[in-house]
């Protein structure tokens, strides 16, 4: 598993902990946990997996092992936007597949990169509970829904920064 | 309690409620067969992660087929365990595994004594209809065990072991699909993990994705080597277990025998750690008393429980998990370990040849003792006082190597001075051993009195945790054992909570004790041959004339003539240890 080695800054270490303990440090929360560290550090790098393993009180394997299981964790960086295209039942039988291929030109990268500017990665997700509005894309926390290829360009404008 | 009644394969049983199928079936002389599923009754050490679905069987009623090990029995229930759906099923289920097994049985560490092996036999697989894709992945050897998971199945005994017995927590299962595998943390090689060594993954693994790293090669060139001495000692564990590779019952002994063929293998003194297992009672009994005597007189630091120091598997746990209690455990270092250095001193002085001319072999029944004899603290000037560890395994297949027919041996005794033992060293090999063998002699000498009865059946059994007092002429000893490393972990919360009210304590890191060490010959899951190794032990020291370590008098001779008396500075010197602190010594790549 590639990893990339990073030094956390005692404000990180801090944060992480803050986390760990509204959730009273309980193993039984391991997965709200990663989910949570994953929004503060858009991945989970294998020092933030060392402190949870201390706080939770949970084997370093076994925290590896939930995050190697969950395909929404990831200890790649994202981009700055973090693009996921839903190809559940629902939204791949609505096209999500033409959808994603859009996305895959637009930025010239594959499924699981990041662009060279850091700014978009790629990722698929199976579901996110909202199959009304398939085929749907996430942008960050933003929900785009009933997406056509045609519509890739524009979105993908809207982070022009 | 209301019983409950089912039929298998015709035949009529009453199980109780909470009875899974297997077990019902078994009753009635059915052995559904296994794979993943493993239970060690005794230990409370139960797997039935209900993966491998061998266990299958069709259950009148139902629509699907039920796994055996974790489906309960209702009342009424007509089950058949051979049903042409079943044996088709079990049959493709089969093949399906081996679709993404290496095939190379022939050449395999574990060939003759793999349960998937013996599994496809059984199950009459003579083709594999399934071509698909295969698992590689990247070898990883440490000191003492090889990890080769492109021939794990995901039976995840290996994790149960790690997790749930030793909570040692190594091993999990990692990534998902046909891409999961169980591996430490980041699929980091073990030796960079907080492994100890124990070799219980070893010892359940059912192929061979876990196994020991294999010195018998190095053995082989040590005994070729005109220039050298070999001598080799023998773990008391070993000649309660070694016959069991030569197909003999559980629980003979084969001390005599074992001694005959190292003999004939070649060894030029064939010497007992049993001896060495005196020395300890020597060495860890006196600083036992020292500490008592030191509490007695009303010093606060006296340091309180004494825990026992002869596992290596154990030293490593708490060197990794309880750093911060690295000050209690006993200085002096294990049997093996101080074997070594009287070999490669004070008998290599006797008969007259330089330290580095000498090879010294254990034949141990753990893997730790690998690891633990390749420590630096064991060398000096990079000459190792333990060459090499080979398992009990491994010197049943160095006995078949040297064509020796293991069982016509004539029975031999070992070599003096190093093999004299007493009965006190002959139980070191089972769990709460070696804290009877430290009461014996610590009654004798705190009292001055002569023990009676030297058999203290209250430090004895099977259970994971026990407590017992011993009554030292009016002070009540109180001492606490442990065996799995889960339970020594009760024990040591206990003392970092300033909870403990014990004295002594004894610890071992397999389960059983070392009879139940990662380098014997497998139990797949029969605890009842643990009982009979253990049992072996106790007869041995039964029938021994001396049972006190003190009374070794080849001991009392080491002391005169070489190392003064118990814990003196030479004694020290060779005979006693450090511990680290690794709690943070995990590398992540």
């Amino acid at each position: 598993m590639s990893s990339i080695k990073i030094k956390l800054h005692q404000q990180d270490i801090d944060k992480l902990k803050e986390v760990c303990a509204s959730f009273n440090n309980d193993a039984g929360e391991l997965i709200n946990v990663l989910h949570k560290a994953q929004g503060i550090f858009g991945y989970l790098p294998a020092e933030v997996q060392e402190i949870i393993s201390k706080e939770l009180n949970v084997p370093l394997a076994k925290v590896y092992g939930v995050v190697t299981f969950y395909s929404f964790f990831t200890m790649i960086p994202k981009g700055k936007h973090p693009i996921s295209i839903c190809t559940g039942t629902a939204c791949y039988v609505r096209g999500a597949e033409k959808v994603l291929d859009e996305f895959k030109k637009n930025l010239n990268i594959k499924v699981g990169e990041t662009t060279a500017d850091g700014k978009f990665s790629l990722s698929c997700l199976r579901c996110v509970g909202a199959c009304g509005l398939a085929p749907v894309v996430l942008v960050g926390e933003k929900t785009y829904g009933r997406v056509a290829p045609d519509m890739v360009k524009e979105i993908l404008a809207e982070y022009k920064d | 309690m209301e019983m409950l009644k089912v039929t298998i394969d015709n035949k009529t049983v009453e199980v109780a409620p909470g009875t899974s199928i297997l077990d019902a079936a078994a009753k009635v002389g059915i052995q559904i067969p296994t794979l993943c599923y493993l239970n060690l009754h005794d230990l409370n050490i139960e797997n039935k992660p209900a993966g491998c679905r061998i266990c299958v069987v069709e259950v009148e009623g139902r629509r699907n087929l039920a796994p055996a090990c974790a489906t309960d029995c209702a009342d009424g229930m007509k089950i058949n365990t051979h049903s042409i759906r079943v044996l088709n099923t079990r049959k493709t289920v089969m093949e399906l595994i081996l679709s993404d097994h290496p095939f190379d049985c022939l050449v395999c560490a574990k060939s003759g004594k793999c349960d998937l092996q013996k599994m496809a036999q059984d199950l009459g697989i003579r083709e594999i209809r399934y071509q698909g894709e295969q698992s590689h992945y990247r070898e990883d050897t440490s000191p003492a065990i090889i990890r080769d998971v492109d021939k794990c199945i995901m039976c995840r005994r290996c994790e149960m072991m790690c997790n749930e017995v030793q909570t040692v927590g190594v091993l999990s299962g990692v990534n998902r699909g046909f891409e999961a595998v169980v591996a430490p943390a980041f699929e980091m090689n073990l030796d960079h993990s907080e492994c100890t060594y124990c070799g219980q993954c070893v010892a359940v693994c059912p192929t061979a994705a876990l196994t020991e790293v294999d010195h018998t090669y190095k053995v082989i060139e040590a005994l070729a080597d005109p220039t050298k001495v070999v001598v080799v000692q023998t773990a008391p564990a070993v000649r309660a277990a070694l016959g069991e590779e030569f197909g003999l019952e559980p629980g003979t002994l084969v001390t005599g025998k074992m001694v005959a063929a190292l003999r004939q293998l070649g060894f030029n003194y064939v010497f007992d750690t049993d001896f060495a297992a005196d020395l300890t009672i020597m060495e860890e009994g006196t600083e036992l008393l020292t500490r008592l005597n030191k509490y007695l007189a009303g010093d606060t630091n006296a340091n309180l429980p004494i825990l026992t120091s002869c596992c290596p598997g154990w030293v490593n746990f708490f060197e990794h998990h309880f750093p911060e209690l690295k000050d209690i455990p006993s200085t002096a270092r294990s049997p093996q370990q101080m074997f070594g250095p009287i070999a490669k001193n004070y008998f290599a002085d006797k008969i007259g040849i330089k330290r580095e001319d000498m090879i010294v072999v254990s034949i141990m029944p753990c893997l730790a003792k690998k690891y633990e004899c390749s420590r630096e603290e064991f060398k000096v000037n990079g000459d190792p006082d333990v060459n090499y560890s080979v398992s009990t395994r491994e010197l049943a297949n160095l006995i078949k190597l040297a064509n020796i027919d293991f069982h016509n041996l004539d029975e031999d005794d070992f070599d003096q001075p190093l093999g004299e033992s007493t009965g006190a060293g002959v139980i070191f090999g089972t769990t709460g051993g070696v804290i009877e063998a430290a009461v014996r002699t610590a009654y004798e000498v705190h009292t001055g009195k002569t023990l009676e009865k030297v058999d203290f059946e209250q430090l004895r059994g099977m259970e994971g945790v026990r407590s017992a007092s011993v009554d030292f002429n009016g002070l009540e000893l109180k001492i606490g054992i442990a065996h799995g490393l889960g339970n020594a972990r009760k024990l040591l919360e206990e003392i970092k909570a300033g909870t403990s009210q014990y004295h002594a304590i004894e610890i071992m890191a397999c389960p059983g004790g070392c009879i139940g060490g990662g380098g014997q010959p497998l139990h797949h899951g029969d605890s009842s041959i643990l009982k009979a190794r253990a049992q072996a032990l106790y007869r041995e020291d039964a029938g021994k004339a001396i049972r006190k370590s003190h009374e070794n008098p080849f001991i009392k001779e080491l002391y005169e003539k070489f190392l003064g008396k118990p814990n003196s500075h030479k004694a020290h010197e060779l005979l006693h240890t450090h511990y680290f602190d690794k709690s943070n010594q995990i590398t992540i790549e």
